[in-house]
Order: structure tokens, then sequence, then C-alpha cells
């Protein structure tokens, strides 16, 4: 379950990858961001961003909320 | 002050080539008649025709009579994939495929399945190199009427292991058709297909040319209604002067080929490496090695793809790119997608044998202030 939830539905690329990278300093190690992202992109570039960044990719999941991407804050 | 055009796209479309433009100005005058009919006209088209013919065969190393002309690339695809799966319907409905085909074959398969018939992807790594313990698995499966592998990906240059691709098409007694439009008149050409396909304004000659070669012995049933030119491999009157520049600049590229592909490769390790130092968080992807000597491909991260094709075109770079922005579907390639590499702020710079080393210096020179600039535009700097 994630910790909290970042709302990026309706936003382009790279947008929702752009939230994510402006949320994961503010949040404790360890703690789970969902990310909610409708742009198909994000499918690629949210696993892609969490590997060049060192952060954990958990998975996506398609909830009622449509496409969402939980990542881990590891460092 | 305007900047000088540097034309950065030659995946998409070579320049023409002069030769290519010479000898369509002279099949313009020369090669207007119908090559099917019974006068003096007709049979100087005629004799063009068959000497285009035979000179693409050579460079492809196939016989004249295994050569179609199509009116493109994609309906060459088309052809091959459709024609493929005809031939062999008795065998059975199924398609193999790569997962980073050109959109030609996967529409082409599409269609297929539409029909009832089924297709299975086969997966690449995170360099785009096809995965060759699942391909030989899917070839092997009940029922494989065709498989179709890129000699090398458009987009990000990745060379495929045909020859061992073919091998296992080979032990499962499945033909196999390769995309070759990005090696032909460029890099040697892998052997074991059964059919190919390439396309003229890739090697500098006329867009509006492709070329269907089927090797002798396979079966391949031509999807078309019937119409007896080309073999009967392609319908409709072959626009002959364009076909004769495709064929007389197929050569002139193919006998360069060898020396500009050293040149080339050179230019692209070191817009690869470059970049990879001197424009943060970027991503260069493809395979470093085994890859297209003229095409090298990166995505730079916080980056919106559109945007930088815009900036790019500003100072004079014509460049493409698989960023879902820049896409008519706003869908990111599916062949960044298949290799699970950064879609977004994607360039595919490729160059051709009117690309300067300056040219290349100017761009890597220009490159790191236009995506900074973009960045501190969105705000992302530091991120
Ligand atoms: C690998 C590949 N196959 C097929 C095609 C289609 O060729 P054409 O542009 O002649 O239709 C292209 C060009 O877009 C290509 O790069």
């Amino acid at each position: 379950m994630p910790d909290e939830v970042i709302d990026c539905r309706g936003q382009r690329c790279p947008l929702p990858v752009i939230a994510a990278a402006r949320r994961m300093p503010e949040v404790p190690v360890g703690t789970v961001v969902r990310v909610l992202a409708d742009d198909p992109a994000a499918a690629v570039d949210i696993p892609a961003w969490c590997r060049m960044r060192g952060q954990e990719f958990l998975g996506s999941v398609d909830g009622p909320d449509g496409p969402a991407y939980d990542v881990r804050r590891t460092h | 002050m305007s900047a000088s055009p540097v034309y950065l796209d030659a995946a998409t479309a070579a320049p023409t080539h002069p030769v290519a433009r010479q000898a369509l100005l002279a099949a313009l005058d020369d090669g207007w008649a119908d090559p099917g009919k019974l006068y003096t006209q007709a049979r100087r088209a005629r004799q063009l025709l068959d000497a285009a013919r035979e000179a693409t065969a050579l460079t492809l190393g196939v016989r004249a009579d295994e050569v179609s002309f199509t009116p493109s690339g994609t309906t060459a695809a088309h052809g091959a994939v459709l024609g493929g799966l005809a031939g062999r319907r008795r065998v059975g409905s199924t398609l193999v495929h790569s997962a980073i085909e050109h959109s030609a074959v996967l529409h082409a398969a599409e269609r297929h399945v539409g029909a009832g018939g089924t297709a299975t992807e086969v997966p690449v790594d995170r360099l785009g190199r096809l995965d060759l313990t699942a391909w030989s698995t899917a070839v092997r499966a009940p029922g494989v009427a065709l498989a179709a592998l890129i000699t090398a990906s458009h987009e990000v240059g990745t060379v495929q292991p045909v020859a061992e691709a073919a091998a296992a098409c080979a032990d499962a007694g499945v033909p196999l058709y390769v995309d070759a439009a990005q090696s032909v008149g460029r890099v040697p050409l892998p052997a074991g297909w059964s059919v190919l396909t390439a396309s003229a304004h890739k090697w500098g000659g006329p867009p509006g040319v492709g070329v269907l070669a089927v090797r002798k012995g396979t079966r391949w049933e031509s999807p078309w209604p019937a119409d007896e030119r080309e073999s009967g491999r392609t319908p409709g009157v072959v626009n002959l002067p364009a076909v004769v520049a495709a064929a007389a600049s197929l050569r002139a590229a193919a006998a360069d080929a060898a020396a500009e592909a050293t040149r080339l490769a050179a230019l692209v390790d070191r817009v690869r490496e470059r970049v990879a130092a001197e424009v943060p968080d970027v991503e260069v992807v493809g395979d470093p090695v085994l890859r297209l000597p003229h095409l090298v491909t990166f995505s730079c991260l916080y980056v919106d793809g559109e945007a930088l094709l815009h900036a790019l075109d500003r100072r004079g770079f014509a460049v493409s790119s698989g960023s879902s922005c820049t896409s008519s579907t706003l869908r990111p390639s599916h062949v960044l997608e298949a290799m699970g590499v950064l879609s977004h702020g994607n360039v595919r710079v490729s160059l051709h044998r009117e690309t300067t080393e300056a040219d290349v210096e100017r761009f890597l020179t220009e490159l790191p202030g236009i995506v900074a600039g973009l960045r501190a535009e969105a705000g992302v700097v530091g991120l």
C-alpha cells in the first residue's frame, strides 16, 4: 500500500516524472509514493526514471483511478 | 541571423544522391513510356527497367527475377508480411515478429490478426536486441507461417542477430522476412532470409520506391488483387524514372558504403560520448557496438520531446524523436517502450553522405545549452 498518492492524471510526458522527482526528496526514505498517471509514456518513463535515479520501482497497478505506479524512496 | 541548416534525419529520408538526380532527369526524358507495350518507346522503357532490376539484384546479392519495385518501403513491407502469410496459410496462420519492427510491419500484423490470424511478438533487451531464446521458441511453435525481423532498428540503430534468428527459422522450417530499410546501401546484408524489403529514400534515392525481394522457392503469394506487372508481386505501373534513379543511387551508395560507414561510425561514436559526457541526465540508448553506422538515439530526462525538436529546429537542426508528444497517436515509440528506456526528451540523429564533421561539432556544441535552456524554462534544474 502506498504511503501517499500524487495525482498526475491529465498531465502529459514528462510532467508525471517531474512530479515524482519533485516529491521524492520531501518524503522520508522508505516511503512508497503512488503516481496516478494516464499518459501512456508514464508506464515506460517512471520505471526508467527509477533506474536512472536508483529509486525502487515497485510496479504498476490498474485501479479505479486508472494506471498507477508505485515508487519507494530508497536513498 | 538564422542558423545554417544541418539535416540529421537520414533514417527518415536521406538527401537526394546526385546520381539519383541525374538518373531521374535522364529517365524522365527517356523512360516515360509503359514498359509493358510493344513499340519502340516501350522497349526503351523496358530496357531501363530491366537494367534497374539487374543492378538492384546485384547489390542485394539476389537474382533479377527475385526483385520487384513497389510504391514505397511500406507497401513492400505490407506485401512481404501478408504475402508470406498467404503463401503458407495451409501450414498455419501465426506470424512471429520482434517487438521493434517498423509500424508498416506491425500494421500488416494487425490486419492479419483482424482477419483471424495470430501474431507472436518477441521481446528485445534493454539495448534493443532480439531475445533469441524467445525467438527460437516462438518460431518452433506449431502453425507458424512466417517470421519477421528488422535487420537493424530504425529508431535506436541496434543491429539484430539475423544470422542466428535465421538459423532458428531454418531449423523450424519457417521462412524469414527481413525489413532491411536501414541497412541496404549502408552495411553488408545478413544471410538466411527468404523475403527482404527496402526503401530507396533511405539510401538517397527518390521517395516512393520500395524493393521487395522474394527468394526462389519461397512460398509467397501476392495478397493484392491480380496484376501481372513486377512478377505479379505488386500491382500498378512502376514509377520508372524514380525506379531508375533508385537503382543508380543504390549502386553509388553501395560502392561508397564501407568508407562511409567508417566515417559516419566515428561521428556517431563522438555523438554518443559527448552527449553522455556533456548533457546531464541523458540516456544514450541502443547497442554501443553492434549498431548501424549512421544512427544514434538519446533521451534527456525531464525534457519535453516536442519542445526539444522545436528548439533544435530553431537552431537549424533537423532530427527525429520517439517521444509520445511528437507522435500523432500521442503514444511513446513502441521501440523505446519495448526496450524499457526513457521515452521523453528523445532525439534520433541520423547521418548521411553530406554530413560533415563540422555539422556534428556544431550540434554537439549547441545541444547542451539547448537542453539546459529547456530545463531552466520548465523549472526542473537540480531535480
Ligand atoms: C525500417 C523501416 N521499414 C520500413 C520503412 C517504410 O519505408 P517508406 O518510408 O518507403 O514507406 C521505413 C521508413 O520509414 C523504415 O525505417
